[in-house]
């Protein structure tokens, strides 16, 4: 005992004064989301600021089979006090054995291959109120283990605390027409955010095609939002986190110019079984217009046999277009447009991006929800058309 | 004496034959091929090299901007190499990665990692003309120059301030090259590339490449630690400075998979 209490001070001297390698990264900026018509809410607001914050440490040792990531993240908002958030989006220790890797703590995994909805990214909770594109995730509480083989990756991962999904506050734009009471969430599971979940996944590649095969047992991640009426409190949207059994496929052939894009989930949520998927395809021209610029096209098609309370993407197809310009300032601009082909609903988002000088990143995003039909999920997000600007220092 | 002459003489006339018979017992692709494929050849064996690569970009005004990256690559035999490029500079791409399984005749396989979004992308790899990082570098200057992806020209030797050089043309074979036709000068001592000059689809003169300050490497490796790339057409400029070369890191196929290239730093 006296030798292991002895030899962790000289650890952690070790560790912040000598590793063989350690680097602190990350990004510091100024946002400003405007909104152009009037909020459903009076509470909401037209116009509102906020700063982020989203350093990351790391540090490796043991020639560098021993990593330790720290990164967390913080966002301060003019109105929305959920959107005022903290959150660790890693903080994990990761061991390199010989065909394997073991890691322990907070981290964020990414599974899929399409661009229009990733449904087989199941691992990690959707933070919400950063953006409705749900890109942005929360640090995962995980043991996870990778088998590195021959035949491919094999990785499982424990999962033993569950995040909540977060939404808009009251005052925070968008969001649906209800506040989401998130302090009172219900559970399908008795043991609530400490069910522990678990899942498996391998993946590989075989000459053009990378695949991936998993499977995930635990509480969704997406809940259903349903009204509470309650003579106490104002009326509010409860989200309701049932357990899920979820099997999924994503495959990409890339072929040439061409990138063919599968994802496939099947799977039981309160004792129905559903099948998802989305296909299509990603097709670059390169040096469009003359110039060295590159535009990516892409069709994607999404389908989901789970009601409007589970997705809105039951039959809808997705048209985009990427343009690298491919220059200095590594310019780019993205359109995607959603169309719901059961009722002719469009969600159009444009998303910019160009550095300025060496360190710093300007950045633009424009979503607008146009015809869409009472009903739909989209609806209630009708008059939360809005245009962000961002300004970003990298460090 | 007088046998001593004539041996002499006989070797002479003996050599003359020999080298008469190169020039007409081969042709220009003949020895265009030759070429190229002694300038591998002495490049065989390298095994697995690390660098660091800074990038000065230069617009037509002289404005500069720079980019830094670290470089890996691992010796395939009878394939192309496998190489790992993690981007550090500027700083919103820092951790940025690329993979690449080059082949010699095939489409290489390409894997991106994109940090923010913890992915790792497959991506095409048919965009042979394209600007690498908006520089003057399109992917497939930089990318494993494997015997296979041209065919070849002897032009003629040249002497220029004292040194031999042979100057070759090379055609790439892959239609999707933005090039018809590139004139390579390799100096004769040690078969090195130092001067290219690229014609664009259109026959026009597009870029000029030179390679310099050549160090050796394990007394037998010759590497460039600078390039500098000139678009006449432009007047742009990119130029690449190598650092911290080293070879025979002991590199294994598993530091240059999916693995490693989400962990590369």
């Amino acid at each position: 005992m006296a030798v292991v209490s002895r030899s962790w001070p000289a650890l952690l001297v070790c560790l912040l004064l000598a590793p063989a390698h350690a680097d602190w990264s990350g990004d510091v900026g100024v946002e400003l989301r405007g909104f152009w018509q009037s909020p459903v809410d009076p509470r909401q607001h037209n116009l509102g600021a906020s700063v982020y914050l989203a350093p990351e440490y790391y540090s490796d040792w043991d020639e560098g089979d021993q990593r330790l990531v720290f990164a967390p993240f913080a966002r301060l908002d003019q109105h929305d006090s959920e959107r005022s958030h903290f959150d660790l989006r890693e903080f994990y220790w990761r061991k390199s054995y010989a065909g394997a890797e073991l890691a322990v703590g907070l981290r964020k995994v990414f599974w899929g291959v399409t661009e229009s909805r990733h449904l087989v990214d199941i691992i990690n909770q959707t933070d919400f109120v950063e953006n409705l594109d749900t890109e942005d995730k929360l640090g995962q509480p995980m043991v996870s283990l990778r088998l590195i083989r021959d035949w491919g990756n094999l990785e499982f991962f424990v999962l033993p605390y569950f995040r909540e999904r977060t939404f808009a506050g009251v005052e925070g734009r968008p969001r649906v027409l209800l506040p989401v009471d998130t302090d009172n969430p219900v559970y399908e599971s008795g043991a609530e955010e400490q069910h522990v979940d678990w899942a498996v996944r391998w993946s590989h590649f075989i000459g053009d095609f990378d695949v991936g095969l998993a499977h995930f047992s635990g509480t969704a991640r997406d809940p259903r939002l349903l009204p509470r009426f309650s003579p106490s409190a104002p009326l509010s949207l409860v989200p309701h986190y049932d357990q899920l059994e979820q099997t999924s496929l994503d495959l990409q052939a890339t072929k040439g110019d061409w990138l063919w894009k599968l994802e496939l989930a099947t799977g039981e949520r309160l004792r129905d079984r559903f099948t998802a998927a989305v296909a299509g395809f990603e097709r670059t021209l390169y040096g469009v217009f003359e110039s060295p610029a590159d535009l990516g096209l892409i069709v994607e098609y999404q389908f989901d046999d789970r009601a409007a309370t589970f997705t809105p993407f039951q039959n809808d197809v997705a048209l985009g277009g990427r343009l690298a310009f491919n220059d200095t300032q590594s310019s780019e601009l993205l359109l995607v447009s959603g169309i719901d082909l059961d009722n002719q609903g469009r969600f159009t988002s444009i998303e910019g991006s160009r550095r300025i000088g060496q360190n710093y990143k300007a950045s633009i995003e424009l979503r607008i929800f146009s015809s869409i039909p009472a009903g739909d999920p989209f609806a209630e997000l009708r008059n939360d058309d809005y245009l962000e600007l961002v300004f970003a220092r990298f460090f | 004496m007088k046998r001593y002459s004539l041996t002499r003489n006989a070797l002479i006339a003996l050599l003359a034959v020999a080298a008469a018979g190169t020039v007409t017992g081969q042709t220009a692709e003949e020895k265009g091929l030759e070429i190229a494929k002694e300038v591998e050849a002495r490049d065989q064996g390298f095994g697995d090299t690390s660098s660091v690569l800074t990038m000065i970009l230069r617009n037509r005004h002289g404005q500069e901007v720079t980019r830094q990256m670290k470089s890996r690559a691992l010796e395939v035999p009878d394939d192309g190499d496998k190489s790992m490029i993690i981007f550090e500079d500027p700083a919103d791409v820092k951790g940025t990665a690329l993979l690449t399984f080059s082949h010699k005749v095939d489409d290489d396989d390409q894997w991106l990692y994109l940090p923010a979004l913890k992915r790792v992308k497959r991506i095409s790899s048919s965009n042979k003309s394209g600007p690498f990082m908006g520089s003057e570098f399109a992917y497939e200057d930089l990318s494993s120059q494997e015997i296979e992806k041209y065919t070849y020209r002897f032009v003629r030797d040249e002497n220029i301030d004292g040194e031999d050089y042979f100057l070759i043309e090379r055609f790439p074979v892959d239609k999707k090259s933005g090039y018809t036709r590139q004139l390579v000068w390799i100096d004769q001592a040690e078969y090195r590339v130092r001067k290219i000059d690229f014609y664009d689809r259109k026959e026009s003169h597009l870029k000029t490449l030179v390679l310099d300050n050549y160090r050796l490497y394990l007394d037998q490796f010759w590497r460039p630690l600078r390039m500098e790339m000139v678009n006449h057409q432009t007047g742009k400029s990119t130029e690449l400075i190598w650092s911290e070369y080293t070879f025979r890191n002991g590199f294994e196929d598993s530091d240059f998979n999916r693995n490693a290239l989400q962990k590369a730093r």
